[in-house]
């Protein structure tokens, strides 16, 4: 059934007895053209591009748990393209473009919101880093604009701490066209267009090793509900990457971390975009229930634990309250942990790899959800056509051995530093 | 979660710095293949879910460097000891 305002409205005169589920639980079949291993954003999306753009369509999406259950339930929801870096820029703003036009494209309100990112600035020097930025963005199409004190009290007038002793605001950047999109709708959309286009979702189907054949390629996996046989195997399993990749000795530049994120108990509109402390590592929005969703560092250490300890939450407390001192009496109601695939440079890896048929989508670092669509759509041609497009030429899994790494934040290969 | 410094006894984990995996080990530049190693030694990680040794920096405390046995699935500690009694 195709979602639209007609069949809102009637579904409502019928007492809402006309939807259907959204995507089959599918069972697995023996064998498929292409296995996506992980179904998060990125692994349906890659689904979804692998059937609508190239006409892959005998393609299962294999995910241990539910779908949307990993990373994809667990970030901050933030969409933007404010990256600097050739090898980054030019992917984030097709990711955003991909955005811009999804709903209509999966047919699947998602709630792209596009209410602005505004990255605060508290010095002479960083607001020149910002206006290089900016110009790097606008050199690749996205949006840019570098906004004065009296630019951003403009829009936050009661909200921030402009005369700061330490850190007071003297501008930002802000990116009109940035926001948020909400994260579970994001999996369902693509679950939904993608099931439709005939891919099998295979829920509760933890894969734990791969068939190999007497030349070393891949040529499936093995799963909990038994072998299935695939002409080519993509993983996009985020912080699982290196328990499935360790099954084929390969050792990967990634780290897995774990990264906390919180909402606070539900207020009055009071923050109607995203916005960034520039002194301290901080993020903050409000959902449309109302709750101020927030996060920080990674806790800095290699976890697969899901759940983070105290010093994060208290710096990203200390961090809340250095910015917007009036939200100090509101109580945090949830906090939860996600575990991110911390690559060498921060940047990812969308590339094919030495072994025949096996293809790796890793090292999103804590910034995977805003590249989901453009990650989807780029794995998928990487996966269909051998190569890689120009959008993901770069994010290649040998510029780490070659010295071509983008360090957007020229930390050097520390992961917990990205 | 705390750790045991050896010198300190239990502190807290804030107190410190972290490095990363302590089992990778400097090759040898002199060696034909200095290349090779050497890229795998600064990028590539075993990065398990189970058992790992980390190196952490005693920054606000003793400044030793901390060898800890440490299970990255649930952030149990196994036990410490000084780098520089770790024998390479």
């Amino acid at each position: 059934m195709r979602y639209s305002a007609l069949s809102l409205f009637a579904n409502a005169l019928m007492g809402q007895k006309g939807w259907k589920p959204a995507w089959r639980d599918a069972a697995p079949k023996p064998a498929y053209d292409v296995i996506i291993v992980g179904g998060g954003g990125h692994g349906l999306a890659t689904a979804y591009y692998l059937a609508k753009e190239h006409g892959i369509r005998n393609v299962a999406v294999l995910e241990k748990g539910w779908i949307g259950s990993g990373n994809a339930g667990r970030n901050t929801t933030i969409i933007r393209s404010n990256y600097l870096l050739p090898g980054n820029e030019p992917f984030y703003e097709w990711s955003m473009k991909l955005w811009e036009g999804l709903e209509q494209d999966v047919n699947y309100n998602s709630m792209v919101s596009q209410r602005g990112v505004l990255n605060l600035c508290h010095s002479d020097a960083q607001r020149d880093a910002y206006a290089r930025r900016a110009n790097a963005m606008r050199i690749n199409g996205a949006d840019s604009e570098l906004l004065d004190q009296d630019g951003v009290r403009a829009m936050y007038p009661h909200l921030l701490d402009f005369d700061n002793a330490r850190f007071p605001i003297k501008g930002g950047l802000l990116q009109k066209r940035g926001g948020t999109a909400r994260h579970d709708a994001v999996v369902w959309g693509y679950a939904r267009a993608a099931d439709k286009l005939g891919v099998d979702i295979v829920q509760n189907c933890e894969v734990n090793g791969f068939i190999r054949d007497a030349s070393g390629a891949v040529v499936g996996v093995e799963t909990t509900r038994g072998p299935i046989r695939a002409g080519k195997v993509g993983l996009a399993v985020a912080g699982s990457t290196s328990r499935l990749t360790c099954k084929l000795d390969m050792r990967l530049p990634i780290e897995s971390h774990v990264l906390q994120a919180f909402v606070s108990e539900g207020l009055k509109p009071l923050i109607d975009g995203v916005i960034t402390f520039g002194a301290g590592h901080f993020y903050v929005s409000q959902s449309d229930k109302g709750g101020l969703v927030f996060g920080g560092d990674i806790d800095g250490y290699n976890s697969y634990a899901q759940r983070g300890n105290l010093p994060v939450v208290e710096d990203v407390a200390e961090s809340a309250m250095a910015l917007m001192p009036s939200i100090g009496r509101v109580r945090m109601l949830r906090s939860w942990g996600g575990i991110m695939d911390m690559s060498m440079d921060g940047t990812p890896i969308i590339d094919k790899t030495h072994i025949p048929g096996f293809y790796l989508n890793t090292g999103w670092c804590y910034g995977g959800f805003k590249a989901t669509p453009a990650s989807g759509w780029c794995f998928a041609w990487t996966i269909a056509k051998d190569v890689a497009h120009a959008r993901n030429a770069l994010m290649r899994l040998d510029r780490f051995r070659t010295g071509h790494i983008i360090d957007e934040k020229g930390v050097g290969p520390q992961p917990n530093l990205h | 979660m705390r750790i045991p410094c050896p010198y300190c006894g239990l502190r807290d984990s804030h107190e410190f710095t972290y490095l990363g995996d302590a089992t990778v080990k400097r090759p040898d530049p002199a060696a034909p293949n200095a290349l090779d190693t050497f890229s795998d030694y600064v990028y590539l990680r075993d990065n398990p879910a189970g058992a790992h040794r980390d190196l952490w920096y005693h920054a606000s405390g003793c400044r030793s460097w901390v060898v800890l046995e440490r299970d990255t699935r649930n952030h149990a500690i196994g036990g410490a000891t000084l780098a520089r009694e770790v024998t390479p």
